[in-house]
């Protein structure tokens, strides 16, 4: 077991975790966001009220759903661990910052993961805590009785600082991504000359794209409301 | 006269016999042995990392942060073995006899006999350690060709073989420190030699981090500290690359040999201003295609100094290309010392072509259209336009010369492409250095040279690609074993304390001329007497000397010397990180050294290799050597009030025959 | 032209150092380095102490100069050293910012030298093949594919000079390490002992105290000898596939 050890703290095997756990919350970004789209559907939230019930009630799910929140979090606690030892080899600054050697986002990936991990807490406090808590509304689908998420949503997103927390928090993830998604491949030592190039591509519309998916729901919402 | 210990027998078998018949230490007796090493550049670093595979206890000194800095990294064309891998008639012998002759017959053929014969196995070595040398599609090691031989002998990696090569002993090196074999002193400068009973036993160091003075023991201490070609300030030596360590030794009582040969370099990016700290040199191979001119007349050449005309303006017919006119035979291929005296010539007579009047043009133009033609001819366009040609060939050039074309916009300013590249000969390397033996030893016991610190391979002139030959030559082929032939002698010797009377007094006389240096307390930097002194022995011992200027130079060096003992100013304190007091230390020695190196050439009474004397020429001015009364190594022993004396070593030829070089 | 310079003098590892300003004249023509020279012999003409740098070639190759200009190291000029970037490219009147490398496992000596040891230190740790003196094979005993011994040159081009570190906020050296060890285990030669290599030279590069590589990529702009992060790719892709494939 020593292995193991040596190699997830060696300072590869520190990133090796990042870039797994970076890499598995993209593809969760892709499922959530499938499931959310479905709020934009014209049938008075049944659908999605349906799928809330769904992702809350599967005992998989659910299960899943804990793995994911401890690899958010171990992926957000070992980020900014990393963040400080790397702070401390550094040393001090320089005077003088230089421009053009390195993308702004690249250089500060903790502070906009940080921005990230504060706009999830928001975002689970309005609509994940809102779920447990029991104190939504009830709505009936052919007989069987569903929380009113839908209708939480709907609330939320009527007002324009919640949107506007939204914004940035995309924004951020969007930035978090165009570093992290072919950083995670470079990390574990994906790079061909001929793959490359696509890997990145792929990258760079990942990260635009998805966080513009998301963020057409609450302008949306907001929107068909004001 | 000196004794060369030469082994007897035929000069093929010499070394293998003499190899063979040696004394040995056993292994266990080598664990106790301890070796000092000086110098962590080719020689230095194959020495220590082979004595500490053998088992020695190696303790190694450089001045650098960091061993691998050493100057032997900025080596750029090749290394040379008799390899014959191209199928073209190369051997030992030619290797052996090329070597000789370049050297102007002025070394020793049994070391230099010795010399090829080990050449195969350092690529051999090299290769093993992971040199990325240049290789063929078939991925077969590659050559190219230098000047002055007609096989394709040298190995190269691109136009950094010395890197390549250094990083490669560098890492063997850095094995043995790892196991513990060697111990590895950074930023640590030798001050002086320690001889206990007439045998060196150890050195005084300076920290150069902390000023500390340290005294380091041991069994014997092997030098290899380059040469000492800043003499003249101006050189592609590196800033720090120094004669301290051997000047210390010859003041303990080794012998300055030939120190008159001195090679300079043809093809140099020239001076640009009163401020040039160093030199660039650029590669020999661009004499394979650029023809080196001057204008025909002074009129001409006047308006480019002054920046009325650039070479463009000048017509063909108004060009003097004075190699290819004056050596038809070998046209701009001529070997080193005969291209730079040319080009001296040249601008002795007003014909340079930059501001101050010292460069002549290496010019491409010809062999651009040329390539131009015929890269047109293969891609089967036909009637190219001019700019098509002119595309087409500078691409080819690009490259071939690529990466040189970059650095010289770099350093100039200027593209080398569209105008003619201006060069200048630049003091390179030093082909004098320590007297050694056969064994590599100097006529002080236990105390050994390698490498360009010492004098023994190349004679008066050495040919391209051999400096890191003989470097690696001598770390990881010879002093492995005829180290031994001192050491078995030794094995009953305890180890060497540092605390004996010899010691002491070795430190305290570093301490106090460090002091004295500190308390003149003058009004001069230590750089300003270093140029003035750079200046003295160009003008006087370099390209060309004569009696007359020889012997002004002394007293101008002398004079100087006592100027800088009197007016020097060293800023800071001794006892912390101090480079104006590292510089002032090897500055003190280089103004000793440059009087016996002008001593050595007004002894030297003939024109060889890189020592010119005008007053021995040929009716057409070409170098005239005196065989007669000057084969022989003059090796000088130093004196305080200026009575050097010189030692001889009468040097024979009994496998090669004594001939005029001639390129015409 | 005329210059201002900020440049930073620390007395000392333990001293603090701060940023002073100097006027110098310089010349077009002048490397970076003679331009310091200059104003070092002012400062010694008027007995003050000269700023202390590294520097030794002069041809960019030893990798002895280190400075941070403006805030890169070895300056503006793409694939240049300090000592090879020339005053042509300011023009009169600039203020140009001059510091050490900042990383904390390169510890200021003075002024502007910092103490690089650590990178000798991961070299020792395997940096190496290991083969003596004397038991090589012949030299073209095993051929070597032209491109792959090219690449294993471009890796090898490295002058260790600390820019990577110094370029990278986390004062990482994995372009450093990267780039010994892509060129030895693209050699054959050096294939034998990649495994073990990869394993120490990274254990000893953690241990110097440099940071984690976080895929910036400003090492390989600031690289002098312009090395590419494909190589870190290796080093990762290497390490990791030691490190679970290795019996220990």
């Amino acid at each position: 077991m020593r292995w193991i050890i040596n190699l997830l703290t060696s300072s590869i095997g520190l990133k090796l975790v990042m870039s797994l756990t970076g890499l598995f919350l993209c593809t969760f970004l892709l499922a959530h966001l499938a499931g959310n789209l479905q709020l934009l559907y014209n049938d008075g939230g049944e659908a999605f009220n349906l799928y809330a019930k769904f992702m809350t009630g599967n005992p998989l799910i659910k299960f899943i759903s804990y793995g994911l929140y401890t690899l958010i979090l171990l992926h957000a606690v070992q980020g900014l661990v990393l963040a400080s030892i790397n702070k401390k080899s550094k040393g001090s600054k320089y005077a003088v910052s230089a421009k053009g050697n390195g993308s702004w986002a690249s250089k500060n990936m903790a502070l906009l993961g940080t921005l990230i991990l504060f706009f999830l807490l928001i975002h689970m406090g309005d609509f994940w805590w809102a779920m447990k808590r029991n104190n939504l509304e009830y709505v009936t689908y052919d007989g069987v009785e569903v929380k009113n998420l839908y209708k939480k949503v709907q609330i939320s997103f009527k007002e324009w600082y919640i949107v506007l927390a939204y914004m940035v928090g995309l924004f951020a993830l969007a930035l978090h991504l165009l570093h992290g998604f072919s950083s995670a491949f470079q990390t574990l030592g994906l790079r061909h000359k001929k793959y490359t190039p696509i890997i990145k591509g792929i990258g760079y519309i990942f990260s635009i794209l998805i966080p513009i998916a998301f963020a057409i729901i609450p302008i949306a919402i907001f929107f068909s409301q004001n | 006269m000196l004794n060369s210990n030469v082994p007897p027998g035929e000069l093929s078998t010499k070394w293998t016999e003499y190899r063979s018949k040696m004394n040995l230490v056993a292994p266990g007796n080598k664990r106790r042995l301890e070796v000092i090493v000086v110098g962590t550049g080719l020689a230095g670093a194959s020495a220590a990392a082979t004595l500490g595979e053998l088992g020695y206890n190696v303790k190694c000194f450089c001045f650098h942060d960091s061993p691998r800095r050493a100057h032997s990294i900025a080596a750029q064309g090749g290394i040379n073995a008799a390899k014959n891998y191209q199928n073209d008639g190369d051997s030992i012998y030619r290797l052996f006899y090329d070597t000789i002759k370049g050297g102007d017959y002025r070394s020793r053929e049994s070391n230099v006999h010795r010399l090829a014969e080990v050449s195969t196995e350092i690529i051999d070595q090299c290769v093993a350690q992971g040199v990325p040398f240049a290789r063929e599609y078939g991925g077969l090691l590659a050559n190219r060709s230098f000047g002055g031989v007609q096989v394709s002998r040298t190995f190269y990696a691109r136009g950094q073989t010395g890197q390549q090569l250094l990083l490669g002993a560098y890492q063997s090196l850095s094995r043995q420190i790892a196991n513990g074999n060697v111990k590895m002193y950074n930023r640590h400068e030798m001050l002086d030699l320690v001889k206990v009973d007439g045998k060196a036993r150890g050195i005084i160091t300076r920290n150069l981090l902390t000023g500390e003075i340290d005294r380091h023991a041991a069994h014997c201490v092997v030098m290899a500290t380059g040469g000492y070609g800043n003499v003249y300030y101006l050189s592609t030596n590196a800033m720090g690359s120094n004669v301290s360590a051997g000047w210390r030794a010859v003041r303990r009582g080794a012998l300055m040999a030939n120190p008159c040969y001195v090679q300079i370099h043809p093809t140099c990016i020239p001076v640009s201003g009163e401020y040039q700290s160093k030199l660039t040199l650029m590669s020999e191979s661009l004499r394979n295609d650029g023809r080196v001119w001057v204008p025909k007349s002074i009129e001409d050449a006047k308006a480019i100094q002054e920046g009325k005309k650039t070479g463009l303006d000048i017509a063909e017919e108004d060009r003097d290309y004075y190699l290819e006119r004056r050596y038809p035979a070998f046209g701009n291929l001529v070997p080193r010392d005969v291209a730079s005296r040319a080009a001296k010539v040249a601008c002795d007579e007003g014909k340079g072509v930059s501001k101050t009047g010292l460069a002549v043009y290496l010019d491409f133009a010809a062999a651009i259209q040329r390539y131009g033609k015929s890269e047109a001819l293969t891609q089967g366009i036909d009637n190219p336009s001019a700019s098509a040609i002119l595309k087409l060939g500078e691409d080819v050039v690009r490259k071939k010369y690529g990466n040189l074309f970059q650095m010289y916009e770099k350093i100039t300013g200027e593209n080398p492409y569209k105008m003619p590249m201006k060069i200048f000969p630049a003091v390179h390397y030093t082909m004098g250095g320590i007297w050694v033996d056969y064994n590599l030893e100097t006529n002080v016991p236990g105390l050994f040279a390698l490498g360009e610190a010492n004098f023994s391979d190349h004679g008066a002139n050495r040919l391209g690609a051999s400096a890191l030959m003989q470097g690696l030559a001598d770390g990881y082929f010879v002093i492995p074993y005829t180290i031994g032939q001192f050491l078995s002698k030794e094995i009953r010797t305890p180890n060497i304390s540092p605390d004996s009377a010899e010691f002491e007094q070795a430190e305290q006389d570093v301490r106090d001329r460090l002091a004295k240096l500190k308390a003149i307390n003058g009004n001069q930097s230590v750089e300003s007497f270093h140029r003035k002194l750079g200046k003295i022995i160009w003008e006087y011992c370099g390209m060309s000397r004569s009696e007359a200027g020889l012997n002004k130079a002394i007293g101008l060096v002398r004079d100087l010397r006592k100027e800088f003992y009197s007016d020097v100013y060293i800023p800071g304190e001794l006892d912390e990180y101090n480079p104006e007091l590292e510089k002032a230390t090897r500055v003190a020695d280089f103004l000793e050294m440059g009087e016996i190196m002008i001593v050595d050439a007004l002894n030297r009474n003939e024109s060889c290799g890189g020592h010119f004397r005008e007053e021995y020429t040929s009716e057409e001015g070409e170098a005239k050597r005196n065989d007669a009364d000057y084969t022989y190594v003059a090796a000088w022993e130093w004196d305080d009030d200026g009575n050097h004396k010189m030692h001889r070593e009468d040097l024979e030829f009994k496998n090669v025959e004594l001939k005029t070089r001639s390129y015409k | 032209m005329k210059l201002k310079l900020q440049v930073w003098r620390q007395k000392n590892k333990n001293a603090k150092g701060s940023l002073k300003l100097y006027n110098v004249e310089a010349d077009e023509h002048m490397s970076f380095l003679e331009m310091l020279d200059v104003l070092n012999e002012q400062l010694i003409s008027d007995k003050s102490d000269p700023i202390a740098f590294d520097h030794d070639c002069r041809e960019g190759i030893c990798g002895s100069c280190s400075l941070v200009i403006d805030g890169r190291p070895h300056g503006p000029q793409q694939g240049t050293t300090t000592c090879q970037l020339h005053m042509r490219h300011y023009k009169d009147g600039d203020t140009i910012t001059i510091e050490p490398y900042r990383a904390k496992a390169f510890p200021i000596v003075k002024d502007l030298v910092t103490q690089r040891t650590a990178y000798d230190k991961i070299i020792q740790a395997g940096g190496y093949v290991s083969v003596n003196t004397g038991q090589a094979v012949d030299g073209n005993a095993i051929p070597i594919e032209g491109g792959i011994a090219a690449k294993a040159f471009d890796a090898a081009t490295c002058i260790g000079c600390g820019a990577c570190a110094a370029a990278c906020p986390n004062g990482s050296a994995m372009l450093f390490t990267s780039a010994k060890i892509a060129h030895l285990s693209l050699l054959p030669q050096g294939q034998i002992e990649h495994k073990s290599r990869v394993r120490k030279m990274v254990a000893q590069m953690d241990k110097e105290g440099f940071g984690m590589c976080s895929n910036v990529g400003a090492c390989e702009v600031d690289c002098p000898k312009e090395i590419s992060t494909d190589n870190i790719a290796r080093l990762n892709r290497e390490y990791l596939s030691a490190s679970l494939g290795a019996e220990d």
